[in-house]
C-alpha cells in the first residue's frame, strides 16, 4: 500500500540528507510503528507518505514514494487526500472550522462527497470516537484529549486507506490514549486501514504493532521487522522489553500478559527482597498525609511539618462557569516529588497555575513558603516558585543559549554566569550561540529548567516535561530531577507518564473533576489503579516494584 | 455543481456505502465521554441526535438572514436622529441579542461592541467640546479659555464657548453612530461571519476559507498573548502594562506565523484546492465570460457617470454584471466542494429578514414624511418626543426573538442522562 523505493531526503540549506536509503514497503491493512530516537527524520518519513515532503516542505527527495499506485513525485498532497489522512502533532494547528461537526466534515467537503454520505459519516464518526455529545462545541473550548480526537475523527472521515500519525497518543492520559489506540486496531483490523505512526510512548502501542520500521540515527538505513525482532536491537525499548532483555526472556515479550507468563521465576527470585524506594534521598519531612488523614486536616494544621514549601487549603477554581478546582488541600514538603495525574481536564494545569499566581483562586488559599502567588511580585515570587510550562519554548525569548543565561540572572537576580553554569551540569554538549528553536525537544526543555532553576526555587513545578521526549531524554531528565530532590528542591509535576512517575514520585496526587481522589505513596496509588500502574508493576503483581531499574538493583 | 458521491475518485467499492460504523457505536464511546467538565452524564443512543423532532427544533437560523436583519436596523438607525427612537432600536437589537445569541466564544463579542459603541459617543462628545461646533447656539454652558491658532488654522478652534445646542447635536450624532456599530455587532454575536461565508457560491469558495482562516488568526493571536505573558510571570518579569505586551510580540508573531504555515499543510493534506477537471471549451467560456462581464460592469459605470455616457450606460452595465454571474457560475464547476448541512433558507429566514427590512422601509418613508419628528430641533433647543407610528415599525425588530429557536442550553454541557 505504501512503498519507500530507496528514499533519500535533503531539506534546503543542510548538507547532509535527514534520512537515507529508506526501502521498505507497508502492505494494506497493517499498523506500522515508526520508531527511533528523536531527531532521526520520523516526521520526514511520515511527511512523505502525504506528500507534504518535499511538496510543501521543500528540499529534495530522491527514490520513490507509492501509495496506493499514486506516485507522490506527480501527485501533490491534495490529490492524495483521499487515499491518506495525516494527523500531525499539534491538533490545533490542523483545525480548519471552528466547531466538531464542521471540522469533521471538513475533509468530506473537499472531496465533494454527496451531502447524504457526509452526513451519515460525521454521525457514525461521532460515535466511533465517542464525540457525540460535543458536537456543536467549538473546537477552542475541548481538552487536549477531545482535540486529539476530533482531529483523528477529522481525517478518517473521508475513509482513506491509509492513516498517518505522528505521536497520537503523546498529548493524552493513559485512558484516553487507550481509547484511541483501540479504535486504530479496529479500524485496521474490520476496515483493513493500513496505519503507519510515530510514537514515542512505546509502551501504548507496541502490542498492536504488525511490523516495525527503526530508525537508528540521523542519516542511517532503517530496519524492519517484527516488532519482537526490532525490540531486540533497538536503542529505545518500552520497559516491558527492558525487563525481558535483563531476565534474559527469548522470544522478548511484547506486552504485559506475554511478560506476566514468563515472570514466574522472577518473582520467585524477588520475593525476599524489597524494592529500594530511596533512589533520592527521602522527603526530609516524616511521610506525607494518608488519604485518611486528610479528613481531619481542616480542623488543625499539621504541625510536624515545620515549613511546608507550599500549602493549599479548600482550593476551589471556577473559569468560564467551570468548576476546574474544587475543595483541594495539598501540602508540600522539602525533598518531596509529587507526581500529579488524572485525564486530561481534570485539573492539573489549574493547580500548577494557582501555585504560581497564575490562577486565582476562587476561594481557599495557597501559599508557597511565605507569599500568596497571585498577590506576589513576580520577581519576588520565582524565587520560591517555579513552574516549567507544558511548552518549555514559551519560556524562551533570546535568540542565542548564552543570551537566555544572562538574561535568566538578570530576571532572578543571581550573581552572572549562575544560569550558564546551571546549563553546563544539565546539558554540557550545548553551545553558547545555538538558537533556542534549534534545540531538540529535550534539550529545551532542560535549558527552560536551568532558567527557571536560576533563581533556587524551593518549589519547582513541572507541567507534562516528557511531551516528545525520547527514552534517552527522559532517562536524563529523571537523573536531573532526582539530583534536585536530593538537593531539597521539591518538585509536583503533572504527568500522563506513568514511567516517569514511577520512576521519580515519591507520593501521588490523583485529580478527577477537579477533586483529589487519592493522595499517598507513590507505590500504593499507582499499583492499585489498572490505567495508571507502570508495566513493571503490572508484571510483577502484587510484589511491589515499579521500574526496571529497581529490579535491576535488587538482582545485583 | 454537486457531483455524485464517489465521482472521478478512485475509492475501494465497499467502502462507506456499505459498513456501517455507527451500528455498535455504544461499544466505542465509552464511560470517558463524561470527560473534564461535564458532571457525570452517560453516553446517550446516537439515535437521540437523529430524531427529525430534534432536528427541527433545533436548526440554526440562517446567517444571512440574522446579518440582513442587523444591517437593515442599522439602516434604520441612520433614518433618525431622534434619541428615543435610537434608543428603542439599541434596546431592540439588544434584547434579540440577549435571548438568541448561542453560547459560543464569538458570540462574546458583543460585548466589546458595546464598549466600542461608548467610546465612539464619549469620543464624539469630546470633540464637541473641544473642537466647538459649526452649530449656532445660544445657550451657553461653559466658556472655555480659547487657544489662540496662527491664521493659516482658520475656520479650527480650540476652547471657547461650549453651547447646549453644540453637545446636544454631538450626542444626537453620536448616539446615531454608536446604534449603528451595536447592530453590526448584534449580527457578529448572533451568527459568526465564518458561517455566513460558508454559504458563499462555489468559485469563491476558497477566497471564503481564505478570509474564515484570517479570521480565526485573530483569538488565535490573542491567546498566545495571554500564553506568553503567563510566560513572562513565570520569568519574574512584570505580566502587565505595555512594555510587556511589547516584549511578547515577536514570539506571538513567530508562533502564529509557524501555526499558518502547519495550518496550510494541514488543508493540503486535506484536499483543499482539489479541482474537478472541466473540458477547455468551459474553461476557456469561464475566463472569457468573466473577463468579458468585469470590462463590461466597468465601461457601464463610466458611462453611467459621465454625462455623454447615460444611454449606453445601464444596458452595459447591465450585460456586464450577468456575464461575470454566468462566469462565476460556470467556475463553480471547477470545485468538487459539496456542504455538509448547508444552512437552509425557511420560512423563518425569510420573516426575520422581513422584519429588518420592514423596519429600514418605515423608518425611511417616515423620515421623508415627517421629518421633524425624526430630526428633533437643536437650533431651537426642543425636547424630543416619540412619533408614535415610527416607534410602533421599530417594534417589528423584536419579531426575532419569537420566530428563532432559543440557544441550547446544552451547548456547553452534556445534556442530563
Amino acid at each position: 500500500m505504501i512503498r519507500f523505493e530507496n528514499v533519500s531526503v535533503t531539506y534546503d540549506g543542510s548538507a547532509r540528507p535527514s534520512v537515507r536509503g529508506v526501502d521498505f514497503e507497508v502492505p494494506e491493512g497493517e499498523l506500522v510503528l515508526l520508531v527511533g530516537p528523536s531527531g532521526v527524520g520520523k516526521s520526514t518519513v511520515l511527511g512523505a507518505v502525504s506528500g507534504l515532503v518535499p511538496h510543501f516542505t521543500g528540499g529534495t527527495l530522491h527514490g520513490r514514494v507509492t501509495v496506493a499506485g499514486r506516485d507522490t513525485r506527480t501527485h501533490k498532497p491534495r490529490e492524495l487526500a483521499d487515499v491518506v489522512g495525516t494527523v500531525g502533532q499539534d491538533p490545533l494547528s490542523h483545525f480548519v472550522t471552528d466547531t466538531v461537526e464542521d471540522e469533521l466534515a471538513y475533509g468530506m467537503e473537499s472531496l465533494g462527497l454527496a451531502p447524504a454520505v457526509m452526513r451519515r459519516r460525521v454521525e457514525e464518526t461521532l460515535d466511533l470516537l465517542g464525540l457525540a455529545g460535543l458536537r456543536d462545541r467549538p473546537l477552542s473550548t475541548l481538552s487536549g484529549g477531545q482535540q486529539q480526537r476530533v482531529a483523528i475523527g477529522s481525517v478518517l472521515t473521508p475513509h482513506p486507506q491509509v492513516l498517518v500519525l505522528d505521536e497520537p497518543t503523546s498529548a493524552l492520559d493513559p485512558a484516553a490514549a487507550e481509547e484511541v489506540l483501540a479504535v486504530l486496531q479496529r479500524l485496521v483490523h474490520d476496515l483493513g486501514t493500513t496505519v503507519l505512526m510515530a510514537e514515542h510512548r512505546l509502551e501504548r502501542v507496541i502490542q498492536f504493532a504488525d511490523q516495525v520500521v527503526l530508525l537508528p540515527g540521523p542519516g542511517e538505513r532503517p530496519l524492519l521487522g517484527t516488532p519482537a525482532e526490532v525490540m531486540a536491537v533497538s536503542p529505545v525499548v518500552p520497559p516491558v522489553v527492558d525487563l525481558g532483555r535483563l531476565a534474559g526472556w527469548s522470544p522478548l515479550p511484547l506486552t504485559v500478559r506475554d511478560a506476566r507468563r514468563r515472570a514466574a521465576p522472577l518473582r520467585d527470585r524477588l520475593t525476599d527482597r524489597q524494592p529500594r524506594l530511596d533512589h533520592t534521598a527521602r522527603p526530609l519531612q516524616p511521610a506525607p498525609p494518608t488519604p485518611g488523614r486528610r479528613l481531619f486536616k481542616r480542623t488543625k494544621p499539621d504541625t510536624t511539618a515545620a515549613s511546608p514549601v507550599a500549602e493549599v487549603r479548600s482550593l476551589a477554581v471556577r473559569r468560564d462557569r467551570v468548576q476546574a478546582l474544587r475543595h483541594v488541600d495539598l501540602t508540600v514538603t522539602p525533598g518531596e516529588t509529587i507526581a500529579l495525574m488524572g485525564r486530561n481536564g481534570a485539573g492539573k494545569s489549574t493547580l500548577l497555575g494557582a501555585l504560581v499566581g497564575l490562577v486565582e483562586p476562587s476561594s481557599g488559599s495557597v501559599r508557597t513558603g511565605d507569599a500568596i502567588p497571585h498577590r506576589t511580585r513576580p520577581r519576588d515570587l520565582v524565587r520560591r516558585v517555579g513552574l516549567v510550562p507544558q511548552e518549555p519554548r514559551d519560556l524562551l525569548y533570546a535568540d542565542t543559549v548564552a543570551a537566555e543565561c544572562v538574561a535568566a540572572d538578570d530576571d532572578a537576580g543571581a550573581t552572572p554566569g549562575t544560569c550558564r553554569a546551571l546549563l553546563s551540569d544539565l546539558l554540557p554538549a550545548v553551545a553558547d550561540d545555538t538558537h533556542p528553536r534549534d534545540l531538540s525537544e529535550g534539550q529545551r526543555l532542560t535549558l527552560a529548567l536551568a532558567v527557571v532553576l536560576t533563581a533556587r526555587p524551593p518549589l519547582l513545578l513541572l507541567d507534562e516535561p516528557t511531551r516528545g521526549l525520547d527514552y534517552a531524554a527522559k532517562a536524563r531528565l529523571v537523573t536531573i530531577l532526582r539530583g534536585l530532590a536530593a538537593e531539597g528542591h521539591a518538585i509536583i509535576m503533572a504527568t500522563h507518564d506513568v514511567e516517569l512517575a514511577a520512576e521519580l514520585a515519591h507520593r501521588v496526587v490523583l485529580l478527577a473533576e477537579g477533586e483529589v481522589i487519592a493522595d499517598g505513596p507513590a507505590t500504593d496509588v499507582v499499583v492499585a489503579s489498572p490505567s495508571f500502574a507502570p508495566q513493571v508493576a503490572k508484571i510483577l503483581a502484587p510484589q511491589h516494584w515499579l521500574t526496571v531499574s529497581q529490579v535491576r538493583e535488587a538482582l545485583r | 455543481m454537486a457531483s455524485s458521491p464517489d465521482d472521478g475518485q478512485p475509492r475501494r467499492p465497499s467502502r462507506g456505502q456499505s459498513y456501517r460504523w455507527g451500528g455498535t457505536g455504544g461499544r466505542w464511546a465509552s464511560p470517558r465521554s463524561s470527560e473534564a467538565e461535564s458532571g457525570g452524564g452517560s453516553w446517550q443512543p446516537p439515535e437521540e441526535h437523529r430524531t427529525p423532532a430534534h432536528q427541527h427544533d433545533r436548526t440554526p437560523l440562517h446567517p444571512g438572514a440574522w446579518w440582513l436583519w442587523s444591517l437593515a436596523l442599522g439602516t434604520a438607525a441612520t433614518r433618525t436622529t431622534n434619541p428615543l427612537l435610537l434608543a428603542l432600536l439599541i434596546t431592540v437589537s439588544a434584547y434579540v441579542v440577549a435571548t438568541r445569541r448561542p453560547h459560543t466564544p464569538w458570540s462574546r463579542s458583543y460585548g466589546a461592541f458595546v464598549r466600542l459603541a461608548l467610546a465612539v459617543l464619549l469620543i464624539r462628545l469630546a470633540f464637541a467640546l473641544t473642537l466647538g461646533s459649526p452649530i449656532p447656539g445660544t445657550h451657553v454652558l461653559l466658556a472655555l479659555p480659547e487657544v489662540p491658532l496662527p491664521h493659516w488654522a482658520q475656520g479650527i478652534r480650540l476652547g471657547g464657548e461650549v453651547t447646549a445646542e453644540a453637545l446636544t447635536f454631538a450626542l444626537y450624532d453620536g448616539l446615531r453612530l454608536a446604534t449603528l456599530l451595536l447592530c453590526v455587532g448584534a449580527a457578529n454575536a448572533l451568527a459568526s461571519p465564518s458561517r455566513l461565508l460558508k454559504s458563499l457560491p462555489g468559485a469563491l469558495y476558497e477566497l471564503g476559507v481564505a478570509v474564515v482562516v484570517a479570521l480565526t488568526f485573530a483569538p488565535h493571536l490573542i491567546a498566545d498573548v495571554q500564553r506568553l505573558r503567563a510566560a513572562r510571570r513565570l520569568r519574574g518579569r512584570p505580566d502587565k502594562g505595555v512594555r510587556g505586551l511589547l516584549h511578547v510580540g515577536l514570539p506571538v508573531l513567530e508562533g502564529a506565523l509557524e501555526r499558518s504555515v502547519a495550518l496550510a499543510a494541514a488543508m493540503d493534506a486535506r484536499g483543499y484546492g482539489r479541482t474537478a477537471e472541466v473540458p477547455p471549451a468551459v474553461r476557456r467560456t469561464t475566463a472569457a465570460l468573466t473577463l468579458g462581464g468585469l470590462l463590461g460592469v466597468c465601461a457601464g459605470t463610466y458611462g453611467l457617470l459621465t454625462a455623454e455616457g447615460g444611454a449606453y450606460g445601464l444596458p452595459v452595465l447591465l450585460a456586464g454584471v450577468a456575464a461575470a454571474l454566468a462566469g462565476l457560475w460556470l467556475g463553480g464547476r471547477r470545485t468538487l466542494r459539496t456542504r455538509y448541512r448547508p444552512d437552509r433558507w425557511d420560512m423563518r429566514a425569510w420573516l426575520v429578514a422581513a422584519s429588518g427590512a420592514a423596519v429600514a422601509a418605515l423608518l425611511a418613508l417616515a423620515a421623508s414624511r415627517d421629518p421633524a419628528a425624526l430630526h428633533p430641533g437643536v437650533v431651537p433647543l426642543v425636547a424630543p418626543t416619540l412619533p408614535l407610528w415610527p416607534a410602533a415599525a421599530v417594534l417589528i425588530g423584536l419579531l426575532p426573538a419569537f420566530l428563532t429557536p432559543g440557544p441550547e442550553a446544552a451547548n456547553t454541557r452534556k445534556e442530563p442522562t
